[in-house]
């Protein structure tokens, strides 16, 4: 075990655990954002910089601080470790300069984004970011690609997260997802603009953090803010899909089915094409209730599971909720916070 | 002239073949070491020899091998760095080309040292031809019985592959260049794990320039002790220098560190003086990614001392005042050199050449680019010019690997030592962007 102190509060966690995940077990604001860290696949992290800490002391024995900024996802802990994330003005600057550098060739076309409620750059930009640019030049654009006829992949809008070539690479036994180009002009790419033709190839989606990967099924039906996520499963005949969903209802229609999230947007469990694509009736499915959105987003604050906006309100709250609240703030984008 | 350890026999009729190369003294290093001493003890000799990493970072080289992990059972790696792509650096190709045998001894020595029984040497793409030269030569080791099962009897064997890159700058950096090496796509890799612990194929591996492991043959046949003689302080024995730019005598020079920069420029000995009996105007001493300086500084440092060609001496003063001897690219320009179209003229080339993998990196060196063009074609802003120190900085140090610095040190060192150019093609874009301007007033010294 290794005791390491992060933004002044202490936490043990097993040795080779990273500076991320120790921060995710404390929990709250101070965790550093990810953009392209996913714990489930092998391999990723340290692209984004978006989680850049601050290491003031490197370990117990060693008691130097670190250089350089370090990525928090990729950098294990060493016992006696003393990390500085949101109180670290180096720290903040930075991340002001990576949300810019992310978005200078982002299309902001949030207005008219599948993604635009639970994307993790728009999160990240709200957070972190200014509301000017300072890029006059003209943005990257590329022409959209169908990746086969479920999924559309408009690479105008990636941040190269890398996630999906992982996801690609990891689930499906051929590696035919990757990357094309170089620098500024590398794209996603299935090589010549293959189809993948895998049963888990709609996980892709699922990870992507922005909406360069969306469900040709759902594109433009609706805002995601307006459906209502309700857990799912069934019997999954597909090796290796066990049929644990999230249904996303307007009404009394499914509109989509994703795999489940956790508050940091992590999938769990991959589901397969049909689950994802195929299954569209509420009778496919046997329902277990609300899903419960831990992240700070619109969904959130669509009020169907925690209908309290009111602070008045949330004091007449039990209190164990409203610790809940406190920790998680559904409201974040609203008002209880600011 | 000082002596000169590697390039001695370089202009030999046929040096390039086993037979006259071994005539003129070579691989003596591997008998000396494969007969005479234990692995531990040529490492040894290379630490007494104070030997620095001649790619750029100047590490020392005996620390970085006995850093290597030595796990039992496991394979080593030796890797050649021969993916020379910096600009204004030119010196691994014309050692590979002339003197093929030099570097496969070091790589045999090298590798005896480190306990590798298969070593690569990965060359730069565009370099094919120094591959042929460098299989015809390693056929002929081979011939010889200096590569292959059991090396003049002594029981040690090695392997020597050269590998050809596919023409990218990014694959120099050295995991990046193992990917490559692996038949992937060259993407430097997160760190750690170091190289020394996980490397090639997930093993141990040092990866070295060429100059460096070719460095280790006078380094085995003379002695550490002897080696460390050459040379002023920590920067010993001798480098090579590729000068070029507005120069009467460009071309590479092997040199004793320690020699004065002035002397260096303006001796006959050496580069013989600036063409056209022109003025000198400014030096990027190590290679296109080092700062920067303009004359006053690169010939003396801020306290008035006389600047060296050593690593210690060109970096006095910091990134302020100083540079780096990085890999030894000496470009020289002249008074009619537009500093600005030099710097966006680099900056196209960080740009071009980014993996574009880490954000900070692939979005900022094309931004900068954008600005620099603009400036330089007359449609800039004062506001631009500080617009290009901050984007530099949020490059800088925030990146995978050291890319993200190299572009944005020589952008950040060209407005800090000549922001009267940059301001100049904003108040007078007619005549900044008329053909061959030049601005001609005096640089910023601090």
């Amino acid at each position: 075990m290794a005791k390491i102190t992060f933004d002044g509060i202490e936490v043990e966690v097993p040795d080779g655990t990273t500076i991320l995940n120790a921060a995710r077990q404390i929990g709250g604001g101070i965790v550093p954002p990810a953009m392209c860290y996913y714990t489930p696949l092998k391999g990723s992290g340290g692209k984004c910089r978006a989680c850049l800490v601050k290491v003031s002391a490197g370990s117990a024995k060693d008691p130097r601080p670190m250089p350089k900024l370090v990525a928090s996802c990729i950098t294990t802990v060493q016992d006696g470790m003393v990390v500085e994330n949101t109180i670290n003005q180096q720290v903040m600057d930075v991340r002001k300069g990576i949300v810019e550098m992310l978005l200078i060739n982002h299309p902001l076309d949030c207005p008219v984004c599948d993604q635009a409620g639970e994307c993790s750059l728009q999160d990240f930009a709200f957070e972190h970011g200014v509301s000017t640019t300072r890029y006059e030049e003209e943005r990257r654009t590329f022409e959209k690609i169908d990746i086969g006829p479920l999924i559309q992949l408009h690479m105008t809008r990636c941040i190269l997260c890398y996630r999906c070539v992982y996801t690609a690479d990891q689930l499906t036994p051929e590696r035919v997802h990757g990357v094309l180009g170089r620098g500024d002009a590398s794209e996603i790419g299935t090589y010549i603009e293959n189809i993948i033709d895998n049963e888990f190839s709609g996980n892709v989606i699922d990870v992507c953090p922005v909406g360069a990967l969306t469900d040709k099924t759902f594109r433009f039906k609706q805002r995601v803010w307006f459906t209502k996520p309700v857990n799912a499963h069934r019997d999954c005949e597909t090796d290796k899909c066990n049929g644990n969903v999230t249904l996303w209802y307007k009404g009394k229609d499914v509109l989509r089915v994703t795999a489940r999230k956790d508050e940091y947007g992590e999938v769990k469990e991959w589901i397969c094409n049909t689950c994802r694509f195929d299954k569209k009736e509420t009778t496919d499915w046997v329902l277990e209730g609300p899903a419960h959105i831990n992240r700070a987003s619109v969904i959130a604050q669509n009020h169907y599971e925690l209908p309290v906006v009111n602070p008045q309100v949330i004091q007449d709250l039990p209190e164990s909720t409203t610790r809940e609240l406190e920790r998680n703030p559904p409201l974040r984008l609203g008002g209880l916070n600011n | 002239m000082g002596r000169k350890l590697l390039t001695e026999h370089i202009n030999v009729e046929g040096i390039n073949t086993f037979e006259v190369y071994r005539k003129h003294g070579g691989y003596r290093s591997v008998e000396k070491a494969l007969k005479t001493m234990t692995p531990d003890e040529v490492v040894e000799e290379v630490k007494k020899s104070g030997l620095r990493g001649r790619g750029g970072a100047g590490f020392p080289t005996g620390m970085k091998w006995s850093f290597l992990a030595k796990p039992e059972g496991v394979p080593r790696y030796l890797v050649c760095n021969a993916d020379e792509s910096e600009p204004g650096t030119f010196k691994d190709r014309q050692l590979m080309s002339k003197l093929p045998h030099l570097l496969i001894e070091g790589m045999i020595t090298g590798s005896y040292a480190l306990g590798a029984r298969t070593s690569y040497i990965y060359i730069r793409g565009e370099l094919l031809y120094v591959l042929r030269i460098l299989e015809k030569a390693i056929a002929e080791a081979y011939a010889a019985g200096f590569l292959g099962e059991n090396i003049l009897g002594s029981g040690y064997s090695l392997d020597l592959h050269v590998h050809p890159g596919a023409g990218a700058y990014i694959c120099g950096e050295e995991t990046a260049l193992l990917e490559s090496l692996e038949g992937k796509r060259g993407n430097p890799r997160n760190k750690p794990p170091f190289p020394a612990v996980q490397g090639l194929y997930a093993r141990p591996t040092v990866v070295n320039n060429v100059e460096t492991i070719a460095a280790v043959v006078p380094i085995i046949n003379e002695g550490g002790d002897e080696y460390a003689k050459l040379g002023v302080g920590k920067s010993t024995g001798t480098k090579l220098i590729s000068a070029c730019g507005h120069l009467n005598k460009p071309g590479i020079y092997e040199i004793e560190l320690g020699v004065p920069v002035e002397e260096f420029i303006y001796s006959d000995e050496y580069c013989g003086g600036i063409w056209k009996g022109r003025d000198l105007k400014a030096v990027v001493a190590g290679g296109s990614s080092v700062p920067i300086l303009p004359k006053e500084l690169i010939l003396k440092t801020a306290a008035g001392e006389n600047r060296l060609m050593t690593y210690e001496s060109l970096s006095d003063g910091g990134f302020v005042t100083g540079t780096m001897l990085g890999s030894g690219g000496f470009i020289a320009m002249d008074e009619t050199t537009c500093i600005v179209k030099n710097t966006w003229n680099f900056s196209r080339f960080y740009h071009h050449e980014s993996c574009g993998q880490c954000s900070p990196c692939r979005e900022g060196t094309g931004w900068m680019e954008k600005v620099l063009h603009r400036l330089e074609h007359g449609h800039g802003s004062m506001h631009d010019i500080d617009l290009l120190v901050s984007v530099a900085k949020q490059i800088e140090g925030n990146t995978i690997c050291p890319l993200g610095e190299a572009a944005a040190w020589p952008v950040a060192a060209a407005v800090r030592h000549f922001r009267h150019e940059f301001e100049w093609h904003v108040t007078n874009p007619k005549e900044a962007t008329a053909p061959g301007a030049a601005y001609r007033g005096a640089a910023v010294l601090a």
